[in-house]
């Protein structure tokens, strides 16, 4: 036996229309959706608290689900998706909503709840992962906590006859696994199942990245029609190897080295990365090119699952303001290098309080910082940029206040953007810690069109 | 010879809070060994001074002949804090590209 799995997104700002291609070309069984970042739950929090019309869930969720819905209600496509975000029964009720308008009837959609643990976080956890320090530490800051959940309550909505399954935080291999321990009947003991289940949900998560997205090379690694990449295809076997491809005639390239490079992408130790449901071992894996855009993967292992599930917790941590401005030409260098200074001056008469302040040289340093090379010729353009990170918005705003002061009052022949925003932001920090698993009880509620 | 790694590999970073991993991936299986040998995480993370703060670890993927860096303290304290204007870490990678590594003559054909 084998199953169709597709990609519909790998993140909130993804293509809309690589899913619907998939939706309709790609006869698939099921086709999955992954729109959050560590700090998207946080940032819908915020949101809903200064907005209380926000929905919260996925902002793209009517766009997403109307691009493919008719398609998977024509071929049997079921869905997997994570765009409840703060709100999975609100997202299930307007996806019921859509089904209906696209007029299907008896349409069942599972709101799988049970990840926000805000409100318990501080009883259930002990100790910040990234420093040591205990998470009670954090107790004025928290604007959200959430559990990663497993694949399990995706299975048990799928057994209870759902068509689509709306969650909010979850790993995000489980969105891809839950599909595969349903249909071949895989169960929780089963790691080196588990294993390979998560293995590919891992290779898939991150949609185009494994078809030739963040991978162009121009002259090493080249891409076809990188302007049309589709997202990806797993054809599943029961006797766990799946072979991962893409539509013909879209643009993009599977191969060794695609599947390589996202193998280890965002991964730590590749022979214990751990997920919910078991701890996946990469070590083992076989990669063999079948033919053109076609990649069988097997023998990826699993080991038991932890006794813990991985809590993020997201923090207000202030704020970060931050603009540029530019030189050309003949001593742009130095003009840049002058406005540097005057800056630096401007920020101490104005009693600029920052935890950190960068200032950067786009062309020179800016991406890599100190380990940028010395330039042999000076550059032709430079565009100044300058960030700080602050306590209150207030702070934060003098950088823009600062550098709308270089407009008139700075070096000759600068070049600078209308202020045409505050240029402020505000920083969520996320933090991990680990819970026991046993103290988090998911439920699922049903809705039907 | 003397070869940059460029021609010898490719790669990949992630970012998990104020970690990024960086994957070096030989275009070929000869290439494995010398890396395997040459690029220790110690000459890694000297490859990467001012930007790395933190401890760097190796992992060895024999079977796959692939290699993964994970690289504390690389992201400025970590994604959502960073002042960087990559403040995921994206083309982190890039840089191990630069590092040279002594490759025999007869693999001269098998550069990219």
């Amino acid at each position: 036996m084998t199953i169709r799995i597709g990609s519909g997104s790998a993140w909130w700002g993804d293509r809309i229309s690589p899913a619907q291609n998939n939706a309709e070309k790609g006869a698939l069984d099921y086709l999955s959706f992954e729109t959050m970042a560590e700090a998207t739950i946080s940032a819908a929090q915020v949101r809903k608290r200064r907005d209380p019309s926000f929905p919260g869930y996925d902002t793209w969720l009517d766009d997403r689900m109307n691009a493919v819905l008719p398609a998977c209600l024509r071929e049997g496509t079921k869905i997997i998706s994570n765009q409840g975000w703060i709100n999975p029964d609100g997202a299930a009720e307007r996806i019921v909503h859509w089904l209906r308008v696209h007029g299907a009837q008896g349409v069942k959609v599972a709101a799988v709840n049970g990840s926000l643990i805000t409100n318990q976080v501080l009883e259930l956890t002990d100790t910040i992962l990234e420093n040591g320090k205990p998470t009670k530490s954090l107790k004025d800051q928290i604007v959200s906590a959430e559990v990663y959940l497993g694949a399990q309550p995706i299975v048990q909505a799928l057994r209870d006859g759902a068509h689509i399954v709306v969650t909010g935080r979850i790993a995000d291999p489980s969105i891809f696994a839950a599909p595969m321990m349903f249909e071949f009947g895989w169960g929780m003991e089963d790691y080196t199942r588990l294993g390979f289940a998560n293995g590919i949900g891992h290779l898939m998560e991150c949609g185009a990245q494994v078809t030739g997205g963040y991978f162009a090379d121009p002259g090493r690694k080249d891409v076809p029609n990188p302007w049309d990449l589709a997202f990806p295809i797993a054809e599943v076997n029961e006797d766990g190897s799946a072979i991962i491809t893409k539509l013909e005639g879209t643009g993009g390239i599977v191969n060794t080295q695609t599947i390589k490079e996202q193998l280890l992408y965002e991964v730590h130790d590749p022979s214990n990365y751990i997920t919910p449901d078991v701890v996946v071992d990469f070590s083992t894996t076989k990669i063999e090119e079948l033919s053109e855009n076609r990649v069988m993967i097997s023998e990826i292992s699993g080991k038991p699952r932890t006794p813990t599930l991985k809590v993020s917790i997201g923090c207000q941590e202030g704020f970060i303001g931050e603009d540029m401005f530019f030189y050309a030409g003949e001593g742009a260098l130095q003009r840049a290098q002058l406005a540097e200074k005057i800056l630096r001056e401007r920020f101490k008469i104005v009693g600029l309080k920052a935890e950190e302040l960068r200032i950067d040289y786009l062309g020179l340093n800016a991406i890599h910082g100190d380990m940028s090379p010395k330039p042999a010729h000076d550059p032709y353009e430079i565009a100044v940029r300058v960030a700080a990170r602050t306590s209150t918005r207030e702070e934060a705003m003098k950088i823009g206040r600062e550098v709308d002061g270089m407009a008139v009052s700075g070096v000759g022949m600068t070049g600078k953007r209308v202020p045409h925003q505050d240029r402020t932001r505000e920083i969520i920090g996320v933090w991990s810690s680990l819970v026991d698993r046993n103290a988090i009880h998911p439920t699922i509620n049903f809705y039907e069109s | 010879m003397l070869i940059k790694l460029v021609q010898l590999a490719h790669c990949r970073s992630g970012d998990k809070g104020n970690t990024s991993n960086i994957s070096v991936i030989p275009y070929h299986p000869e290439f494995y060994a010398p890396i395997k040998q040459q690029l220790s995480a110690e000459k890694f993370k000297d490859f990467y001074a001012g930007v790395v703060s933190g401890n760097v670890t190796r992992y060895c993927l024999d079977k796959l002949e692939m290699f993964n860096f994970v690289c504390e303290g690389a992201l400025g304290g970590g994604v959502s804090r960073s002042l960087c204007l990559d403040n995921y870490g994206k083309s982190l990678s890039s840089r191990i590209l630069s590092f040279e590594i002594e490759i025999n003559d007869d693999f001269k054909n098998l550069l990219h």
